[in-house]
């Protein structure tokens, strides 16, 4: 595949149903109203000449490379700030054009550097081509005047250069910033010839740049130049593939030279980005290449031996040897696995049907279990499917946002950049968070309400919005009364007096009059979208919580249509595939209970395997039994239980306790300490196969480079079935997405082929929907009728104390992804190179702490020790960290607590102290407990 | 590129974390908490409905042993759904 050049038609398209037909170079073209000249024009086929224009941006007309002549009017408009009208009729092309088009150019190129064969653009420079174009054959004004071919070389940024010296001041990547990424952290310093962009007067890693790479895609020139091309040189070939870092689901092309990957270039045509990327996806490739992959099999009998590598053939053998054994010892129920959301539809749908059907049981779960199974559990209980209920696009027609407990600038960046635009059109902003979380207050952004709950009162804060729009007359009784069910006795409960807002005010410290007013917005501000994090479903209530947002989004009516529903923001690449594709122990793929004989039947039949009809054991539950014993293997594929899951002394305990852990990874992760075989796995750039992203879409993950390890992960998950008597084959995954398809009603219209053909689709993609549903519930629930239910505030049981008076509550950040296995091998580190605790001055000045101080973290289950940083964003009493290095180990102080009903543990309620590590002359604790006011345990 | 990768952790842990008490007996009294706003007949049922949805049997076998050797650990209507589990 040669690399892939999109047309750039030089300004957006517009929408509307109305059109105008003009005229260009006498050519017929039809448009909507409101197109401009030069979109039009390349619509027909011509392309005029542009620098300052491209079509990811809003005009600016300031190169005058595009001016045109048009009947009737006087001069040369510029034809990309010109909208078209009806019988316009154009030309691009006359003596008169050539003329001003070559004098623009030689004004750019009198102040450029003449290095073309040289410059690291070479080939992909607009400004070279557009000398081409114009006709440039002299620069009349030399070169020896004033100019900038002396400015300085920004290199500050670990994946981009500035060369000021080339750049032709366009704006395109000062507006790149704010258009596309909402970011505004360059803008044009100066005037006239000392026009200059500048990253706010500091270079750019001093800067507010977020490092998305939207300013280096913008770009016409070489100024703004990923250093990968400029080491490696200009790419030459392009393959379609999807980012594998969080839940958006980025499409990208992988750029390369021969096998060598040189850069991510964010695909314009991608359903969910639409052409933007954040540094992550754009720039945090180079693990895929990092030495510390393991590309060999390695085994060893006990954990303090030391590792053994082997073939893949012996690694297997052994593997499927040892289960038998331990399964022939302990029970068929003694062992089970972990699927992983950083592997592919096809990958994930072989390893739990491996252990449904060769390890005859349902012992297999995903790391979802710590993540969304509220959101699978609490949005199948009311809507009837366990998914999300828009496409991303859907937020352009948002009046009322409401964000709860996420933090999308930072763990979704490519959507929030789509939100703050919507925001920036006017949407109005409801943000409920313990944290002042960016979103809050950024550049042209400002939430109308910021209700700053204390952690772990979500569904109190809910159930009073819900009361607000009860009492105070806001239900949509039309929609209620024709789309849902339940709703008199939720009624009566929601009306109750203890779900005021004033009765809840001290509880959730939310000002009753506040908690109203964004209430009374959401209800009556048009169309209202919830979108929410796992801020909402890591908690002791996360499920009672989805279904308070359920009850919400229903009782106001917004459900069904564009601009509103009830969003999960997923955290992994392919969460909700690895949900989909059957990973949960009580469910099949589709969602469908394993306790449902006609569904059984038909994998059964398929499969050739009888399989168990009872749920089988979730992650924690394997940890009990494992501690218990009757739990003694676990095969883990792509996670790191002992780095991500709660209470690491209880899972590293339980990982002791088996005989064999089998872990399946790019890398030697934390839980590869505990493991007895270690299986190598492939990084996305070597996978073939699917990642459906948060908005249900299902994305082609291509093949880059062959799999360095030699085997696909989902051969590996074959083999080791065949070797325990379960033969498992496929000639190539497209057949395993073919068997899904064939078992999975949602899934009956996908195939690779339709994906190839559509670029994606978002399930349920079938008969009904043969080309997918970008949103659901618009006629019906998924269960019929939407179903009210009841949900009552239950505190959690984790609560400060004396001796742990301060809420630790945990999260993410921009550049780091989960436990960091990928993000710390990239330069990423620059940005993060370990976790902080933020802690407010006044919790920090009562306990002697100072910006910068090594502090300790200790909770009930054990302690840590990491950076104070002072910070305002909590209120007083809430502590922040993150969890994306194994050296500090935030997991150490979080507890077992979990969600009620699917066991998703509450990180973000966890009780702690914090004191100095090192206070002087005497400990760290003593100290604290001095200077702090006794607190009720 | 790239930060260090095995440093030495700084952290402890420490035992009490379960506090004695049967993971089976702590999330079944969870569950039933979260049903207190029924009636006791219809909580019981919707607890012991959702106990034989997601537990895995050895599961449900240890908090019926556990509802059996120490009643009094267990929420009222978390020992009912046991019962019900049972019958």
């Amino acid at each position: 595949m040669s690399l892939l050049k999109e047309p750039d038609l030089g300004t957006p398209a517009k929408a509307g149903l109305a059109t105008v037909t003009i005229e260009v170079d006498g050519l017929p073209v039809t448009v909507p109203e409101g197109t401009s000249v030069m979109r039009a024009a390349a619509l027909s086929g011509i392309e005029i000449p542009k620098l300052c224009a491209t079509d990811s941006l809003e005009a600016f007309g300031s190169c005058r490379l595009c001016l045109v002549e048009i009947e009737g009017r006087r001069g040369t408009p510029a034809s990309c700030t010109t909208p078209v009208a009806e019988g316009m009729k154009v030309r691009t092309q006359s003596p008169k054009l050539a003329k001003l088009r070559q004098g623009v150019m030689e004004l750019y190129i009198s102040d450029h550097p003449l290095d073309c064969l040289t410059c690291s653009a070479n080939g992909d420079c607009e400004l070279q081509d557009m000398a081409g174009v114009v006709g440039l054959r002299q620069v009349r004004y030399g070169y020896s005047g004033a100019n900038h071919l002396a400015e300085p070389t920004d290199t500050s940024n670990p994946y981009f250069q500035f060369e000021a010296s080339k750049c032709i001041a366009c704006s395109r990547c000062v507006r790149a910033c704010g258009e596309i990424q909402g970011t505004f952290a360059l803008t044009i310093e100066g005037r006239g010839f000392n026009s200059k962009v500048s990253a706010g007067g500091t270079d750019f890693m001093s800067s507010e740049c977020v490092s998305c790479g939207a300013c280096v895609q913008a770009c016409p020139t070489a100024t703004l130049q990923e250093k990968s091309v400029v080491q490696l040189g200009m790419p030459t070939r392009s393959v379609i593939t999807t980012c594998a870092y969080c839940g958006v689901g980025c499409s990208f092309k992988a750029e390369l030279r021969g096998t060598e990957l040189v850069r991510m270039v964010p695909y314009k045509d991608g359903g969910a980005n639409e052409g933007h990327s954040c540094v992550k996806g754009r720039f945090a490739f180079g693990y895929a290449t990092h030495p510390d992959r393991v590309l060999t099999p390695m085994i060893r009998e006990s954990i303090t031996d030391e590792w053994r590598q082997v073939d893949w053939e012996t690694a297997i053998t052994y593997t499927a040897r040892r289960l038998r054994e331990i399964q022939a010892r302990y029970g068929v129920g003694a062992i089970g696995g972990i699927t992983s959301s950083r592997t592919t539809n096809e990958e994930v749908y072989v390893v739990q049907k491996m252990i449904r059907a060769a390890f005859g049981n349902n012992n297999v779960d995903t790391c979802a279990r710590v993540c969304h199974s509220p959101t699978g559990y609490g949005l199948k209980q009311t809507f009837g499917t366990s998914a999300g209920t828009q496409d991303f696009r859907s937020v352009a027609k948002a009046d009322v946002i409401m964000v709860i407990g996420a933090n999308p600038t930072d763990g979704h960046p490519v959507f929030a950049s789509r939100m703050k635009r919507r925001i920036r059109e006017g949407a109005k902003l409801i943000v409920i968070d313990p944290r002042r979380i960016d979103l809050v207050r950024s550049p042209h952004i400002e939430a109308t309400h910021h209700l700053q709950l204390a952690p772990g009162t979500n569904v109190a804060v809910i159930n009073a919005m819900a009361h607000v729009v009860l009492t105070e007359g806001l239900v949509a009784r039309d929609f209620v009364a024709e789309r849902c069910e339940g709703f008199e006795e939720w009624a009566e409960f929601i009306a109750r007096p203890e779900n005021s807002p004033e009765a809840v005010e001290e509880l959730t410290g939310v000002p009753a009059e506040e908690l109203r007013a964004a209430a009374r917005l959401y209800a009556t501000g048009g169309n209202a979208a919830i979108y929410y994090g796992l801020g909402v479903t890591e908690h002791s209530q996360g499920s009672t919580m989805v279904m308070g947002m359920a009850n919400l989004a229903m009782a106001t009516g917004n459900i069904g249509r564009e601009g509103v529903g009830v969003n999960p923001l997923r955290g992994q690449n392919n969460v909700q595939g690895s949900c989909d594709m059957g990973s949960f122990p009580h469910e099949l793929p589709g969602y469908r209970h394993i306790s449902d004989d006609v569904v059984r039947g038909t994998f059964e039949e398929m499969w050739g395997r009888e399989i168990q009809s009872e749920p089988g054991l979730r992650i924690p539950n394997m940890f009990d039994a494992a501690l218990e014993g009757s739990f003694r293997a676990l095969y883990v594929q792509g996670e790191d239980i002992a780095q991500s899951d709660p209470n690491t002394s209880h899972v590293t305990a339980a990982l002791r306790a088996m005989e064999l852990v089998v872990v399946q990874d790019l890398f030697l992760n934390e839980t590869a300490r505990f493991a007895h075989v270690f299986l190598p796995g492939t990084s996305f750039l070597e996978k073939d196969g699917t990642f459906t992203n948060a908005e249900r879409r299902i994305n082609r993950v291509r093949p880059v480079m062959p799999p360095r390890t030699g085997k696909h992960e989902w051969q590996i998950a074959c083999e080791i079935a065949e070797a325990m008597g379960y033969p498992m084959r496929y000639a190539h995954p497209s057949e395993i997405m073919d068997e899904i398809a064939a078992l999975t009603p949602t899934f009956a219209g996908v195939s690779f082929e339709k994906l190839d053909k559509l670029g994606s689709v978002q399930w349920p993609c079938n008969a009904a929907a043969p080309e997918g549903t970008p949103i659901m519930h618009v006629d019906g629930f998924v269960r019929g009728k939407g179903k009210f239910v009841l949900t009552p505030f239950v505190p959690t049981r984790e609560r400060s104390t004396r001796k742990f008076p301060l809420i630790l509550t945990t999260g993410r950040i921009l550049t780091q992804y989960n436990v960091g296995a990928q993000t710390r091998r990239t330069a990423n580190v620059a940005w993060h190179p370990e976790d902080v605790l933020e802690i407010h001055p006044h919790d920090a000045e009562v306990r002697g702490i100072s910006d910068g101080d090594e502090v300790v973290l200790s909770s009930r289950v054990g302690q840590t020790s990491l950076r104070a940083v002072l910070s305002d964003r909590m209120p007083v009493g809430v502590v922040y960290t993150t969890f994306h290095h194994p050296v500090t180990g935030a997991n150490v102080v979080t507890t077992e607590n979990s969600d009620w009903a699917t066991n998703c543990p509450e990180y973000k309620v966890t009780a702690v102290q914090v004191g100095l590590k090192n206070p002087p002359g005497r400990q760290a604790a003593t100290r604290a407990e001095e200077l702090l006011p006794a607190m009720a345990d | 590129m790239g930060a260090e990768l095995r440093m030495e952790p700084r952290t402890e842990t420490r035992t009490e974390s379960h506090g004695g008490i049967s993971p089976q007996i702590r999330m079944a009294n969870e569950i039933a908490v979260q049903f207190h706003h029924q009636p006791p007949e219809e909580a019981a049922a919707a607890i012991a409905a959702h106990i034989r949805a997601f537990w895995e049997p050895r599961m449900r076998a240890e908090l019926l042993r556990r509802a059996e050797a120490e009643p009094q650990a267990l929420d009222p209507l978390a020992l009912a759904a046991a019962r019900l589990l049972r019958g």
